[in-house]
């Protein structure tokens, strides 16, 4: 069995809870004697805070207490942090405001923390939230990211609002290039801020024993080391080791729970403080406010070009919006995961990029699935198509022409690209949407008076992360290895402890399938752990298609060492030597013979050491007890997956309803563990990019209030909004990581928009920005009649 | 306050509640049935859907006291004897779910449909799940259960 475990479409043992409700979110569990919190959080986009006035709720029935920003400086809790320092083009550390868990003297944005009421009964805490009387001084807003350096100053101290003023590439080698180009192409764009909208609100539960001083912290992460870590360290909450931080099923993250909130450090310290559980659970409307948005980036992209066809430069200037403050990953993601993949998976010699990270008074930005990846797939498809069009050369055939071919391929940005075959899944993908037929089903579609695009992308992306010194050297406050403990039970099972967190990913089975693979054990006889940091060693947790690249090749690493320990007890109980001992399937056998022990048997003797009567030790001198094994793995390299989607749509120009009819995509994951799996998180980042492009869109009005604050405002793809996507893969395994993976969790999120904008673009003829609404395309498609009436 | 008397999962429960209490806080913070999810504040995203009569709602949109009487049937009362349902064996099959939150409502909305109509097509489907939002699958393994389903029921 052992070798068919990698690469099989196992069915997901974690499936069974979840379908049958016995899953356990942080919301389903209730602890003796709980309380309820209740966050008061701040009307307004910008204001200083004159006075709070809790003396009413105090007295309201129910209210165990009241907590303000005043406790947080009394009780000297730190603030949130930014884990990633971004050093300016001048040479200047990036600036960030304070960020105390509950404000004190300024509020940021609509959704920011105040207060929190804890009482007897939620009911009671919401009553009470309404007595308490916060006077405001309100300040106009800074909510346009393209002119928030030229607004007020949200800040003392943080000049235009001016976060940094970052630069990658080689400037004047790009300058050179557009100085030679043949052709430059201009193209303006704007990434549109999203809501990530996990379905499982963010949740918290404190519980506090005093005799013991443990303080417990259940919370909805996709991270909880990480948080244990920030809240104990940062915080100063509570120190790390009687701190344990459970994050149980978490009902999906993608990036918005990677990072400890405000919320979390609040129920922490309030639970110590009163000495009771204290419960939190998120309104929907108050995810919209408060949950970090993602991406939001204004873009001026030029492209150099030859008369050939071949690209010669690009540069790039983007403004970024962190939001009100700085989030733990916002400043990494539109730098250091951004930049280094503007120019896609093209040979482009020359490349220049400054980002200007602002602030403005709106939720926190921060890792949205793809982080960075989607921003800058976005703006290098987006141009390439611009760039054929103007030179009037077929969109397909503009790309092949300059795809790299060689690998390990050095770009002129960062990254080594260890492997990859881009004209491989390009090409089977252009056949799989059957690009030749596409100009009968455009006449087809003309017939039924409907307009009809094609569009493609292709992408690269940098998963895997990452290596410690390469992300440290660029200002990251961890390494980002991740950590694995097998253990060998005495009867023959195994636990095996993660530090990554599964939050819909299936780990339990694509990791237990490594296991399985690796050291020859039944799938039922193994049991994934994670999530609790009493459990399993300090691991970084799940976020930029790391889990399986860095986690995996952690407890590959693990197993190795197993077979080694194993190899040595096995030439002692079979007597012979370690180096004559081969293990196949789950079996230790002397080579050349037919003398072998099973894995299990070496287990139960690693269990039972001991002499007794005529039975000798089963250990060899020197060998310890025990069969488990920790290991920490930190890759190489990042690893690069890749692949080329095919998008066509069909326009309805009575309505300007767009309607995906064909989804093609081939990528190159590397190896694949477990492909029913991976088809599943394609299909997910496939929705969500899609739903970018087309329907969603996070909007504040000028005085910073969030329009969109609900899903009666905020336009979540539903079923009937998708076609069956057809989805292949093609191969080549990563170089960085002994299980030859790349990451998948994130690659369609990254693909899809520019695929989907690349066909609208194509079937009405003229630019349009993301989303493309039916109002948006019923207007594009007016204007361009309009203008044509106008030059006849 | 008042006097409620419902058959959930087959059994009869009578609690004094708030005239006001959603039927989804009833069954979560009553009963303690936490299968039944509740993922806005909107009716919207269908993660609370049961079966009331026979029939799916969202029981976040209901008072409990409204539907004195009625037999309710959740998530967890789903499978019999140990048994999965044949909805919640194909979407195991299928890889229906990811995160698994969404799920509860989105299997017991998929088997109204069913109840409905016996063999829908590609496009029923996705329009009768137009009421629950996944974040996670892109809809289409959920769709594939379904059609699935409809075959061993």
């Amino acid at each position: 069995m052992a070798s068919s475990m990698i690469g099989s479409r196992v069915e997901r043992t974690e499936d069974k809870k979840f379908i049958t409700g016995k899953g356990r979110y942080t919301a389903d569990i209730t602890l003796h004697g709980q309380t309820y919190a209740f966050f008061i959080r701040s009307p307004h986009a910008r204001a200083k805070i004159k006075k709070v006035d809790i003396s009413k709720a105090l007295a309201a029935p129910g209210v165990v207490t009241i907590l303000t920003g005043q406790d947080i400086i009394k009780d000297k809790i730190g603030g949130l942090i930014a884990g990633w320092k971004i050093v300016s083009k001048d040479g200047t550390d990036m600036k960030l405001p304070a960020h105390p868990p509950l404000a004190h003297d300024q509020v940021n944005y609509v959704g920011d923390h105040v207060a929190v009421v804890i009482a007897e009964s939620l009911e009671e805490a919401r009553n009470a939230a309404e007595l308490v009387n916060v006077d405001y001084k309100v300040l106009t807003a800074v909510v346009n990211t393209a002119s928030a350096m030229t607004s007020e100053a949200i800040y003392e101290g943080i000049d235009k609002n001016l976060c940094f003023d970052w630069e990658l590439g080689d400037k004047a080698k790009t300058e050179e290039a557009f100085a030679k180009a043949d052709r430059i192409v201009h193209l303006k764009l704007n990434n549109n801020r999203l809501v990530p909208n996990a379905m499982e609100p963010r949740a918290s539960i404190g519980e506090y024993n005093s005799s013991t001083d443990d303080l417990t912290l259940y919370t909805t992460s996709q991270n909880p080391h990480l948080t244990r870590l920030v809240i104990s360290a940062f915080n100063g909450v509570h120190p790390e080791h009687k701190f344990r931080v459970v994050a149980p099923d978490v009902g999906g993250g993608f990036g918005s729970k990677i990072y400890p909130y405000a919320e979390d450090v609040v129920i922490a310290y309030a639970a110590k403080k009163i000495g009771r559980p204290v419960k939190w659970v998120c309104e929907r409307t108050d995810s919209f406010l408060s949950d970090c948005h993602g991406r939001d980036h204004v873009t001026e992209a030029e492209l150099a070009v030859r008369k050939d066809g071949i690209v010669t430069g690009l540069r790039v200037n983007t403004i970024a919006n962190l939001g009100g403050y700085g989030s733990l990953f916002a400043t990494v993601t539109p730098t250091y995961l951004y930049a280094p993949l503007i120019v896609g998976l093209y040979n482009i010699p020359a490349a220049y990029c400054n980002v200007k990270a602002v602030f403005t008074n709106t939720a926190p930005v921060d890792a949205y699935r793809g982080a960075g990846r989607p921003e800058a797939t976005y703006l290098i498809e987006r141009i390439m198509d611009q760039a054929a069009n103007e030179m009037g050369m077929d969109r397909a055939e503009f790309r092949k022409k300059n795809f790299i071919t060689a690998f390990p391929h050095q770009q002129c940005l960062v990254h080594n690209i260890d492997s990859g075959d881009y004209h491989a899944h390009f090409n089977k993908a252009l056949e799989l949407a059957d690009y030749k037929g596409f100009e009968k089903r455009k006449a087809d579609s003309a017939a039924k008076g409907k307009l009809r695009g094609i569009g493609f992308s292709t992408y690269i992306e940098a998963c895997g992360i990452a290596p410690s010194s390469v992300v440290m050297s660029i200002g990251a406050g961890v390494g980002l290895w991740e950590s694995a403990e097998v253990r060998f039970n005495a009867t023959g099972n195994i636990s095996v402890f993660t530090g990554a967190h599964s939050h819909g990913q299936g780990h339990a089975t694509t990791f237990a399938q490594i296991v399985a693979d690796k050291l020859g054990v039944p799938m039922a006889n193994i049991d994934l752990v994670h999530g609790d940091t009493d459990k399993g060693p300090f691991g970084m947790g799940t976020y930029g298609s790391r889990s399986l690249a860095v986690g995996g090749s952690a407890i590959s690493k693990a197993c190795d060492k197993i077979i080694d320990k194993g190899k040595r007890v096995a030439a002692h109980m079979l007597e012979s030597t370690p180096e004559q001992i081969d293990f196949k399937d789950g079996e230790f056998i002397v080579r050349n013979s037919n003398k072998k022990k099973t894995i299990g048997e070496i287990a139960f003797a690693c269990y039972l050491p001991g002499t007794y009567g005529e039975v000798k030790s089963p250990l060899p001198a020197g060998v310890e007890p025990g069969l488990k094994e920790t290991a920490f793995y930190d890759p190489i390299n990042f690893s690069f997956p890749s692949g080329s989607h095919v998008c066509e749509v069909e326009i309805d120009q009575d309505t300007g309803v767009t309607k995906v009819v064909k989804y093609s995509c081939v990528d190159d994951f590397g190896t694949l563990i477990n492909p029913m799996i991976v088809e599943g998180q394609v299909h997910g980042g496939l929705a969500q990019g899609i739903g970018q492009a087309l329907y969603e869109n996070a909007y504040y009005d000028e005085t910073g209030q969030l329009v969109t604050a609900s899903y009666m405002d905020y336009a979540m793809p539903r079923a009937d909004h998708f076609p069956e996507f057809k989805i292949e893969y093609t191969c080549t395994p990563a170089t960085s990581n002994p299980l030859g993976v790349k990451g998948c969790g994130e690659a369609g999120a990254i693909a899809s928009p520019p695929a989907v904008m690349n066909a609208v673009i194509d079937a009405i003829g003229t630019d349009i920005s993301m989303p493309a609404t039916s109002e948006k395309v019923w207007q594009a498609l007016r204007t361009k009649v309009k203008s044509a009436k106008k030059a006849a | 306050m008042r006097s409620v008397t419902l058959e959930v999962n087959g059994k009869k429960v009578t609690k004094t509640i708030e005239d006001h209490l959603l039927l989804s806080s009833f069954i979560r913070e009553q009963l303690n049935l936490t299968g039944t999810h509740v993922g806005c504040d909107t009716s919207q995203c269908g993660a609370c859907v049961v079966h009331v009569d026979g029939k799916s709602v969202k029981s976040c949109a209901l008072l409990a006291a409204d539907i004195n009487g009625s037999a309710v049937t959740t998530i967890e009362g789903l499978s019999t004897n140990g048994t999965l349902h044949p909805m919640q064996a194909a979407f195991k099959k299928h890889h229906g779910l990811q995160c698994g939150f969404c799920t509860p409502g989105m299997i017991m909305s998929s088997v109204d449909l069913l109840n409905n109509n016996k063999n829908p097509s590609d496009a029923e489907i996705r329009e009768w799940l137009e009421g629950n939002i996944c974040r996670c699958t892109g809809y289409q393994n959920i769709v594939a259960a379904v059609k699935e389903a409809a075959q061993n029921l």
